[in-house]
């Protein structure tokens, strides 16, 4: 018989040791065994944690993968970044909606399946691609997708989905997901040579300040986006007061159109375990985390498997290699559908058991991070490459790339081009270099840096990757001529609406502002006060906003205006010239009383109604080929 | 003493100590930076943004950011005050707020900012969305449609009245005040007396029974402007 | 009286409450100054019902809430050199816009079929042909028109409206002083 609803919770308290700042973990098994995570269960978690269960609700509703009621046994999430658009998703969406017999949001009156859509997965090189509960599917077409949806009605298991497996250690029996690596490049840092250990080894031969000194020479600068200089961070976080402190490898990858990472931890997780290592041994570290984003459950068995090996061969646990003094371990904190919490002092809430709001700075995390402690967040890929600079040293890596950005960087490449994945590229690679080596031809536009990043027209395509030019975690995205920019902007601020956190002002409210005004340009009915507006809002929101979220949204709608005007002036309407607003559809206003009354407008502005009919809206599409909107049943 | 300094505000040089934040330094010299979430018996939170200052050429919320010597500091700037505008616009649109029959009305530090500002509409649409009134408290009425989410009423429950009646949930648009007990707001721990209950700047928390309890002309923001309390002698508005 | 070319000031009430209308009587002795000075074109104040000059200033009072506000506010962006709009609802929509958080059909349903105080044997939503249909929402006027300058308050004070409309007769622009702006 099943134990009833308050021991179960108790038994997977106790596994987390009844720890507050477990509670992630713990919601996450919940919900994983549960399907949801009920008041009742939340009441029940709150009592045997002794917190307030406002404290749980809090974190539960914040998480997209955390729900209040249940989903079906298997969730089916449908990708929705934008080169799964470019690569057919609508007739795959309705595909899988129309043999699953579901909508999207819906789940199946027997609670087996439900349906979803889901922000970028990071499989942008093999897309359309989904996710069935933490099984990976990629290159769907419309007929996969319904041999997909018959299997899973069948028999409802995802893992049998997968009926052949990807390159390298994609086929690890850990892992066995249809993903494939793409490593189009392989530069001389990352994938230039097997992973031998001995930055580490080389690392606890010297005392902790010349390991740090040595990437401070390297000129490392950090791979997630932001650029800081990771040497000065690790000196930050060393020289902080604080008893304990932690290293955090930030394999979020929340990004859109960003996969990099996911590359490393299939084919190198021992090299990011070794950086990890050697940065807590430059800091004094005793305790490490890797957080994964929920969306790379598949990888976790293997990435546990790697640990486990690591602590058998000594080099994680107590005396690491014999070091004696030097302790350290690492845990993975797992992540559930939050883009925000890529953000490093998000992440840290998260890995403290709370909901993703990014904390106030000053204190920045170096001072006082993961539970107060000085806490050093790199990205997988900095963690790399500062193993690789220990093992080679700081003169070998400041000699790659530009004196100003030294190395290689890692990119990912989807989009409009013959081979997307993933390239390891000398820093100061122009634009047209790269997109000569992945086959782009025809080029109306590349995104640089994903939905945060900036969309870079063709006269600038002489411009760099590199810290002091182009600096992006890696993302690039190849739009062709056929794409709808506006379209494109749309759907990026319908990404940062979903994603905001909500706590300031700016960015709750702002960038649904802004998506509103977006929609009324794609719709056709943009007036030239528009732009002012546009830009003014923007500047706002980038002003006044409290983390790198709200700093970057925008960003999309600034290029737009600032590259690519000509594209927006197509969607300005025609000025009635009385005055009157062109945004304001006065057919679309009466359509509800129209229904309701049975009758039309009986008034002389029926003409205008017929107009507006007669011109039907444009429906917003990103590859730019303009459908009709097929009217659904029931509606006019 | 070493931790005292100087730091320039819109040109003028005030006495700061180190670990002041910007607008504690202000505050003590007379000079009012507009706020809206902080308040001075709570901790600092840094949610409306409405306190941003240019400081030493890059933005930040006054309430949070701490002094730095020399810093200088841009309140009355054009580029802020017109951010500023934005924001409160947000606000108001972002929520349901129906001044002319909110008992708040010319109390509310909300409505106050928008008449500092000569805001006299919004450049942005109302979003008009749908949110909850509870009611079930006998002496307290959360009006959700007016909240603001300065978190107020979380800080004072929590670090005040040391309750934790109020938190957050949800996130984006769809964040709202969550109350803690499934009896929902007639929780045997909430008092009138609360903190939590005297320190909402709008009317989104409000005491029962008490209805238009001051005559128009005489209510807070009638004449004086919000800050004037803090910037007694200073006469020119920031429109 | 002997007819210099006075400007002439229309207005309006469209989903509004006249209350704004009865801020500007509240003008008092202003009122009649007020007369010298403009010549009202279409409005309630002398029940002209059509344009049948150009107004310099039209005053608009409340949104819009039905097909039939829309045609009217269209024909006085259409007539009228200056748009004002009067008044929250004219600016935000006011009361009348607490209805736009719900779907029009349940504020009908509640109004005419399922609320606690309806009395309705026809049990019918009223349709005769002569209704205008009702909008979605309430729209402000700026949602339909474009509106040159909004006097805040509900009802603004007649010292706003006077202020203002001195101002812009005598082609200055409008600024109100702190105890003009008023939301309520
Ligand atoms: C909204 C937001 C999302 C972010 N997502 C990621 C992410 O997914 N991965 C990452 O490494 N950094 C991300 N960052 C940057 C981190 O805050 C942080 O700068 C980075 O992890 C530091 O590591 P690095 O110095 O090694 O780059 C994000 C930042 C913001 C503002
Ligand atoms: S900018 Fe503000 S609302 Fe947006 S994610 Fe950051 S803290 Fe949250
Ligand atoms: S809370 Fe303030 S701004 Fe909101 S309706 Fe009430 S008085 Fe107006
Ligand atoms: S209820 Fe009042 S105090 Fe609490 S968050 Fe909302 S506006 Fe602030
Ligand atoms: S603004 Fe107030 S007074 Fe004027 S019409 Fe509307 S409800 Fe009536
Ligand atoms: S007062 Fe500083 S952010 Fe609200």
């Amino acid at each position: 018989m099943d134990l009833p609803l308050r021991e179960r919770i108790e038994s997977v308290c106790r596994q987390y040791d009844r720890r507050r700042d477990r509670l992630m973990d713990m919601a996450i098994d919940i919900q994983a065994a549960e399907r949801c995570i009920s008041p009742e269960a939340q009441d029940a978690l709150a009592r045997e944690l002794g917190m307030e269960v406002v404290d749980v609700q809090s974190l539960v509703t914040f998480y997209a993968f955390l729900t209040e009621s249940p989903t079906g046994r298997v969730v089916v999430r449908l990708c929705d970044d934008i080169p799964d658009f470019l690569a057919g998703l609508d007739a795959v969406a309705e595909a899988l909606s129309s043999e699953l017999g579901l909508e999207f949001g819906q789940t199946s009156p027997d609670g087996q399946i439900t349906l979803e859509r889901t922000p970028c997965i990071g499989m942008s090189d093999q897309c359309p691609a989904a996710l069935v509960n933490e099984v990976v599917v990629t290159n769907l077409t419309p007929e996969s997708a319904r041999a997909m949806a018959r299997g899973l009605l069948r028999h409802g298991d995802p893992h049998r989905l997968v009926e052949h497996t990807g390159d390298g250690r994609n086929s690890h029996e850990l892992i066995r997901a249809m993903v494939q690596n793409n490593l189009r490049e392989r530069g001389p840092v990352l994938f230039g040579g097997p992973v031998t250990g001995r930055g580490l080894e080389a690392a606890l031969r010297k005392p902790s300040a010349e390991v740090r000194a040595q990437v401070r020479a390297s000129n490392l600068r950090g791979r997630g986006g932001a650029g800081f200089p990771t040497g000065q961070k690790w000196d930050f976080a060393a020289k902080a007061e604080g008893t304990r402190r932690t290293v955090i490898c930030n394999a979020d990858e929340g990004e859109p159109g960003t996969f990099k990472d996911r590359v490393l931890l299939t084919e190198l997780p021992e090299l990011m375990f070794e950086g990890m290592t050697i940065a807590a041994y430059a800091i004094g570290a005793d305790e490490g985390i890797l957080y994964l984003r929920g969306e790379y459950t598949y990888l976790r068995p293997f990435l546990e498997h790697v640990l486990g090996l690591r602590r058998r061969s000594g080099l994680l646990g107590r005396n690491i290699l014999g070091h004696s003094g030097f302790d350290f371990d690492i845990r993975i904190q797992m992540g559930a559908g939050a883009y925000v919490c890529g953000e490093e002092s998000a992440l840290i809430s998260s890995c403290e058991g709370l909901r993703g709001d990014p904390k106030t700075r000053p204190p920045y995390p170096a001072q006082s991070g993961y539970l107060g402690r000085p806490t050093v967040v790199n990205n997988v890929e900095t963690l790399c490459a500062a193993a690789r600079i220990l093992e080679h040293g700081a003169d070998w890596f400041a000699a790659i790339g530009e004196p100003q950005s030294t190395g290689t960087k890692l990119l990912s490449v989807s989009g409009h081009c013959e081979r997307p994945g993933v390239y390891e590229v000398p820093n100061g690679l122009t634009l047209s270099d790269l997109l000569e080596r992945v086959g782009a031809k025809q080029v109306q536009a590349v995104q640089v840096g994903g939905f945060s990043g900036h969309l870079i027209p063709p006269r600038e395509f002489g411009r760099r990757i590199s810290n002091t030019d182009l600096l992006t975690g890696g993302a690039v995205l190849v739009l062709g001529e056929g794409v709808d920019l506006i379209a494109m902007g749309v759907r990026v601020l319908e990404f940062f609406v979903e994603e905001s956190c909500g706590f300031c002002t700016p960015c709750r409210a702002g960038n649904v502002l802004l998506l509103e005004r977006m929609k009324r340009v794609a719709a056709g009915h943009g007036e030239e006060a528009d732009y002012t507006y546009l830009a003014e809002l923007s500047e706002a929101i980038k002003g006044t906003s409290r983390c790198g979220f709200g700093q970057t949204s925008p960003n999309v709608v600034l290029d737009l205006l600032r590259h690519f005007r000509p594209v927006l002036e197509k969607s300005i309407g025609i000025d009635p010239g009385n005055g009157t607003r062109e945004a304001f559809d006065l057919g679309a206003a009466l359509r509800d009383a129209e229904r309701i009354s049975g009758r039309r407008s009986t008034h002389h502005l029926a003409e205008r109604t017929e107009h507006r009919e007669a011109a039907p809206r444009k429906e917003v599409k990103i590859d730019g080929q303009t459908r009709q909107d097929t009217p659904k049943e029931g509606e006019r | 003493m070493t931790d005292s300094f100087t730091i320039r505000v819109d040109g003028r040089v005030i006495e700061a100590r180190q670990g002041q934040t910007i607008m504690e330094a202000t505050e003590q010299a007379g000079i009012y930076i507009p706020r809206l979430c902080d308040h001075p018996d709570l901790r600092a939170h840094g949610s409306c943004r409405i306190c941003t200052v240019l400081a030493n050429g890059r933005s930040v919320a006054a309430c949070t950011q701490p002094v730095e010597r020399d810093m200088e500091v841009k309140n009355r700037h054009p580029r802020v005050e017109a951010w500023r505008r934005q924001l409160i616009a947000m606000l108001f649109v972002e929520g349901n707020h129906f001044c002319p029959c909110c008992e708040k009305s010319g109390n509310c530090e909300l409505q106050a900012l928008g008449y500092l500002h000569g805001m006299t509409a919004t450049q942005h649409p109302h979003l008009f969305p749908r949110r909850a009134v509870d009611g079930s408290h006998p002496d307290i009425l959360l009006e959700h449609n007016r909240c603001v989410l300065c978190g107020r009423c979380v800080r004072a429950s929590r670090d005040v009245d040391g309750k934790q009646v109020f938190q957050f949930a949800g996130r984006g648009l769809n964040r709202h005040i969550t109350v803690n007990t499934e009896a929902q707001l007639d929780h045997p721990g909430l008092d009138l007396k609360d903190k939590a209950v005297s320190v909402c700047p709008v009317g989104a928390i409000l005491k029962k029974h008490k209805h238009y309890g001051v005559p128009v002309g005489e209510r807070k923001f009638d004449h004086d402007p919000i800050g004037s309390d803090v910037e007694s002698h200073d006469q020119d508005k920031v429109t | 009286m002997p007819h210099t070319k006075k400007p002439r000031v229309a207005t309006v009430s469209l989903a509004g409450c006249f209350g704004c209308h009865m801020s500007l009587l509240d003008l008092d002795e202003r009122f009649l100054q007020l007369s010298d000075i403009v010549e009202f074109g279409r409005s309630p104040i002398n029940d002209l019902r059509r344009f049948n000059e150009r107004c310099r200033v039209g005053l608009i009072e409340g949104g819009c809430c039905n097909e039939e506000n829309v045609q009217t506010l269209v024909e006085f962006r259409e007539s009228c050199d200056l748009l004002i709009a009067v008044g929250e609802c004219a600016i935000m929509g006011g009361i009348p816009a607490m209805r736009n958080t719900l779907p029009l059909a349940d504020c009908l349903e509640e109004a005419y079929l399922d609320g606690r105080s309806v009395y309705n044997p026809s049990g019918r939503i009223p349709d005769d042909p002569e209704l205008p249909l009702l909008l979605d929402r309430v729209y402000c006027a700026h949602d339909v028109v474009k509106i040159d300058y909004h006097l805040p308050g509900c009802p603004p004070q007649a010292d706003t409206i006077w202020q203002a409309l001195v101002a812009v007769l005598s082609d200055n622009p409008v600024n109100l002083p702190y105890e003009l702006v008023k939301y309520d």
